[in-house]
Parts: C-alpha cells; structure tokens; sequence
C-alpha cells in the first residue's frame, strides 16, 4: 500500500467538511467516474466581503483524494476569494505532509475544483487545461500525453531531450524505456535501440573519499541543473553529511511538482550515481516553490 | 484484534509444516548439491522427491518434464520464449487481454520489438473467453497460445483442453499459465494436450521466489538462461534447493487438501459473497459462476473507489486487494476488468477477497460483518450517491471534463 503520511490518513479516517452543503453559492465539479477521481466542492460565500464562510465536499476517489479535498477545504475556510485562489496543489500536499508522487493528481483536482467553484461564482466559464495520461516519469510525475505533447511541439527526439524539457527520464532513469517508446511513437519510427546512455558509474564501488563524493554529488547537480533554470529556478548544493545531502533550491518548478518530488528525483540520481542510498533535504529555503 | 487474511491470490503464507522442513536446509546442509561432499547433506535426493511431489500434483508421467525455475513469471516467460525459439518461422502468438502481466508485457515486447503478431482474444462480461475470435486467430503461422488457467482477479477458467486441442490440429505449441489453478484444481497432464504449464509456490504455501515449469516430453525447448547443468541444463543456475524441497512439500500438502478446497473453502467464499451482496445494495459479483476457483470472490461496489475501501478494511484487520487503478498508480482500472466491460461506475471499486485452506469461519464473518457499513460510509461521502441510491438524474452531478 502507499506510504501515507500520518496526516493523510488522519483527514481520510476523519475526513472533516463532507456532504452536501445546502445554502452553497459557489460549486465547482471537476474530474469524473472513469478517471477514477472526482470532486465536488460546495461553498458558502459572503456576498458581501467575499470571504469564504463554509466548505463541504464530496468526493469519489482514493484516500489521498479525499483527503486532498478535506485538506482544501480546511485551508479555504475563512479566507476570501482572492486569497483562496493563491492556493496551490503544492500548498494541499504540503497541508498533508506531502503525497507520494503518483498521488499528486489528488491535489492538482482539489486545486481546480476550487477554481471551478469560483469561476461559477462569479459567473465566468472555467477552462479545464488539464491533460492526463499514463504516469511514465514517477521521479517527476510526468504523465505520457505531456511527455508527448511537449516532443511533437518541440521535434524532440532523444530522452536527453525530453528530461532537458520536461525533467522526464532525469532522476533513476527507469522510465527511460518508455520514454523511447513515446518518442518512437511520436516521430513515427521504430523505437531506436536502448543505447547504454551513460555508463551510470557502476565502477566497482571502492569506498569513496568525502572530497571524491562531494565532486561526485556536485557533477550530477551541475546535470540537472539546467533542467531547473529552464524553468527559472536554480539549484545549490550546500552541504553533504555522511549519507545527508542537502540542497537549495529556488525558483518555481515546471507544471504541478512539488519541491518534494523534485527532490526524490535529486535522491534517486544521486543513489544511482553514488552507487549507495542518500537522503537529499531541502536546506532553508528562503522562499520555497510557488507556481 | 481480529483480522481476516483474504488476499490468498497474492501469496499464501507459507505452511509452517513447509517452514519447518526446510529450516536445515540454511543452515545444516547448506551445500550445493552438485557438491561431492557431504556438507549437501540429502539434498540431491530431497531435490528428487520434491520434483516427485510436483509431478504428482500436476499428473505428470516423467520427472523429466518438470524444470524448476525462481518463480510463475520465469516459468511464462521461459515457455513463450522457447516456443518462438524452435519454431522461426511462425511469426504470431495467441493469447487473451486478461492474462497477468507476466504474459502480456512479454507479449507486448515481442510484438513492438520482435515483429511478431500478437492475436489477444477477447472476453465476455463474464470473463469466459470468446471461442469464436480463437479459432479465428488459430493458423499454421501461429507458434504458441498461451491461455491462462484461472484468472487471478475473478477465477473464472478457461476451458483450456479443448482450447490446446484445437491449437494441435494447427501444429501450435499450447501454453497455459496455471499459477493461479495449481492445488484448487485437479490436473492431469498426462491425458491433457497441453505442452507447457507454469506455476508458482508462493500461491500454494510454498516461499517466494520458487516456481515450476512442465514442458511434455517430446516438445522441443530452449532454455532462457544458458551456464551450468542444472535441471539437464535446461535452466541453469545453483538450485534453490529450500525453495524446491519447500514446494514438494507444498505439493503434496495441496494434493492433500485439493477436496477440501473445493468443498470448504468453496462454501466459505460462497458465504462470504452472498453475505456481502444481501446486505449491499449496487453490489454485483464477476467472473462465470459456472466455472470459476473455488477461493476467489471478486465484488464490485458501484460509485465509490476501490483503495478508499481497502485502507478502511485494512483499519480493521482484513486485508484483500482490488481491482482498483489508485492502488497501482496508473489511473486506468483493471485490465481484466475493463475486458470484461464491467462499467468505471463499479470498475473502481471493485474488490478482490482470496481465501485459502487457512482461512476460517471467524474470518469470513469478520468481513461480512465489517464490509457494508465501510462501503456504506463511502458513499456517503460520494458525490454520485444521494440519499435514496444512486443519483442518476439528468442534472446529477456532471463535472467539468469527463
Ligand atoms: C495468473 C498469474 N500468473 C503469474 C503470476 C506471477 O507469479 P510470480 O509472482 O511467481 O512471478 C501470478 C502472480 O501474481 C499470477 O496470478
Ligand atoms: S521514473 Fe523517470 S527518472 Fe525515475
């Protein structure tokens, strides 16, 4: 099963704000039955100050989503419109704890149910730009129609490629397969065969000296790097203690990541460069991620 | 606090006679038995008796024809392998879109990187494969079909024999994955036209990691992995010598208990389902009631999400898995269930309970006690559930994309 925080379990055991709330002025309905998820969010609103009386929900889906909509719920209550619609997916994972990355979409839909239940409100028409394939990337939770649409727009055709756009394919490279096949599929060609991309330093792993580790961490950091700065972020190394190693970063990531998944793909590159498991922490963050 | 183990179509525990067993074959005779020292202790007679115990239990006439091998996936992968590799030049493979994925991934590689032409037979609402579309796709061009014994989400069977005698008359290899009908289902193999069958002891109370492939005398074979001698050299690598002598125990215990599987544990999952479905309504249960394992009950609860009702259940010690996209992380339901064209209303939430010869009365009642008023929280929380049922109406809830 998925390794939940304490916290998600907590709001769906206990879920707080469920059924239907009968004097709501602004609804928002997002998802549907065969996505497996969907979201309807209920809310009373002070025509006067705008500001968010009540929120209720009700929600067809898996634990992380309904604990995802009761999280939002709580987190809107009280606020008024515009500072609700500050409200990010990455500030409901982060209410939870965090959600594992193929979770993530629980938290994009309680974003956009809050969307649509203020659109409706104020009488404007909510646009779904929400597109959802098959997870392919679960480093960076980058599902196929992105990888997809981002290669077709692009002409790229080379994983190298789709992890420089999209992070794809950039953290423990198990994905790497399937992003060939979307490329193969996308530029109408037989999928190239596997080439051996980088010989991922598999070197007998002799005990590493601190200086030759921290070279190792900081090469790997300075790869990914760029994939940060696209996005108009960047990423610092800052400290390595023993099997800790900490970074900072800043800027706002690519889509629906969160730091956390970022980071997990950091981890898990540099697990297969280093040849040994690390913990990679986010150091102070000045001001975190922010979409 | 009380529990019920029923997710027995995962893993089964292993047997703790099987435990027992094999314990001083760790740590005692812990010496290869190709070895000529005696630190191998019996091994290379117990390896013997254990191929012994498997044959029994498959009704198989030569010791020969079993080849041990690190579990069900190997054995699958091993024989659709073999079969392309002695017949070149047949260039297509049958087999049906409810098998486990230790036969479509492969499937699907071979035919996306090989070339070779995949025919994947369909199947009805009720999981029974379509006769029709079989023998439509059977030719002289087609190398093997691999057909699953019982399927491992609903337990509906396959007529299989009829299915391998029609692949003979077109000189077709027949290939059955059984890992799911090894010990709930009689087998004979020396009456059967069926070339190749693959099992896997953790699903009969065997450990992990150890499974078996049967492969007819007389059939051609390439082994899948090439080095020493072991098993006439047709899977090579140092035996798992716990795991075999762990599995020929396994077996005979199962040939033992296959009555009793078939009559108790039948009545238990029978009582379990009509126990679930009296008190739930928008309840249905899947696969053909006519031909189905007698330890499997897979029950769809319409409009609410199939991991929400796992993480409740497992709160109060019962533990099954579903058919359900959240659990494994892709946002698709089950392949065999969207085969079989149950609607995403009941897909989602579909639940898959697994009983075994361990599992008792007390168990079961714990579930039927437990089970509806889990399902009957969730839909309350539902937006596609109002008070009185299921809301259908036109202005019922429709959201933005679909
Ligand atoms: C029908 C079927 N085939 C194959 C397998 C794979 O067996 P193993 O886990 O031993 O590789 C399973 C187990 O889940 C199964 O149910
Ligand atoms: S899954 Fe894509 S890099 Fe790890």
């Amino acid at each position: 099963m998925w390794d939940y925080t304490d916290k998600v379990k907590d709001l769906f055991f206990n879920p707080k704000n469920t059924g239907v709330l009968e004097e709501a002025n602004a609804v928002g309905e997002v998802g549907s039955i065969s996505c497996g998820d969907a979201l309807r969010l209920m809310l009373k609103v002070d025509p006067d100050t705008d500001v968010i009386l009540d929120a209720r929900f009700q929600t067809f889906g898996c634990g992380s989503a309904i604990a995802s909509s009761s999280a939002l719920t709580e987190l809107i209550k009280g606020k008024t419109l515009d500072e609700a619609l500050k409200i990010t997916n990455q500030d409901i994972a982060e209410f939870l704890g965090g959600l594992p990355p193929e979770k993530m979409h629980c938290s994009v839909m309680g974003a956009e149910a809050l969307h649509a239940a203020i659109a409706n409100y104020r009488g404007e028409e909510w646009a779904d730009d929400h597109e959802e394939g098959a997870l392919v990337c679960k480093c960076f939770a980058i599902d196929s129609a992105l990888i997809e649409k981002v290669a077709r727009e692009n002409h790229l055709s080379t994983v190298e490629e789709i992890t420089f756009y999209t992070k794809a394919g950039g953290g423990c490279q198990s994905c790497h397969e399937q992003i060939e096949d979307i490329l193969a599929a996308v530029n109408g060609s037989a999928p190239l065969p596997v080439v051996a991309a980088k010989p991922a330093a598999k070197a007998a792993p002799a005990p590493m000296t601190m200086v030759q580790k921290i070279q190792k961490i900081s090469a790997v950091i300075d790869e990914m790097r760029p994939q940060f700065q696209m996005d108009g972020g960047n990423i610092e190394l800052v400290d390595v203690d023993g099997d800790t190693v900490m970074v900072a970063m800043s800027g706002s990531c690519m889509n629906c990541q969160s730091s956390g998944i970022t980071i997990s793909g950091i981890q898990e590159r540099l697990m297969l460069t280093l040849g040994r498991p690390v913990r990679v922490v986010p150091a102070s963050m000045p001001q975190a991620v922010g979409v | 606090m009380s529990s019920a183990y029923m997710d027995n179509n995962a893993t089964t525990r292993v047997d703790p006679r099987v435990l027992e067993t094999i314990l001083p074959y760790f740590s005692e005779y812990y010496g290869n038995p190709s070895s000529m020292h005696s630190f191998g202790g019996d091994v290379g007679k117990r390896l013997e008796e254990a191929r012994a115990s498997v044959q029994a239990l498959l009704g198989v006439e030569h010791d020969s024809e079993i080849i041990f091998t690190s579990c069900g996936t190997e054995s699958d992968n091993t024989a659709i392998l073999s079969a392309l590799a002695i017949q070149p030049s047949r260039r297509e493979i049958i087999t049906s879109v409810v098998e486990h994925p230790a036969i479509l991934s492969l499937c699907d590689h071979l035919e996306r990187h090989e070339g070779y032409k995949v025919h994947y037979i369909p199947v009805d609402r009720l999981g029974r494969i379509s006769m029709e579309a079989y023998a439509a796709a059977l030719s002289e061009q087609v190398a093997v079909v691999s057909m699953m014994y019982a399927n491992n989400e609903t337990g509906t069977i396959f007529p299989v024999e009829t299915m391998a005698r029609m692949a003979k008359e077109k000189g077709a290899l027949f290939h059955t994955d059984a890992v799911q009908a090894v010990g709930k289902i009689a087998l004979n193999m020396q009456e059967s036209a069926i070339d190749m069958l693959s099992l896997s002891g953790h699903k009969l109370h065997a450990p992990k990691g150890i499974g078996a492939l049967y492969v007819r005398r007389g059939t051609r074979y390439r082994p899948m992995l090439r080095g020493g001698h072991q098993e006439r050299g047709r899977r090579a690598g140092t035996e798992n010598t716990t795991g075999i002598i762990a599995l020929g125990l396994a077996a005979d215990m199962a040939l033992e208990h296959m009555e009793y599987e078939n009559t108790v544990v039948r009545a238990l999952r029978d009582r379990l389902e009509a126990g679930i479905l009296a008190q739930v309504p928008y309840a249905f249960a899947n696969g053909d009631p006519e031909h189905r394992l007698p330890n499997t009950a897979s029950i769809s609860f319409e409009y609410i999400e199939g991991e929400a009702i796992l993480m409740l259940l497992s709160r109060v010690g019962i533990a099954a898995s579903s058919g359900s996209a959240c659990t494994s992380g892709s946002l698709e339901p089950s392949h065999v269930l969207r085969a079989m064209d149950i609607p995403y209303t009941a897909a989602h939430g579909t639940i898959r309970f697994s009983l075994s010869r361990e599992t008792t009365e007390a168990e079961v009642d714990l579930v039927i006690a437990q089970t509806p008023p889990i399902i009957e929280q969730l839909r309350r929380l539902s937006p596609y559930w109002g008070a009185n049922g299921p809301i259908l109406t036109d202005n019922a809830f429709a959201p933005v994309y679909a």
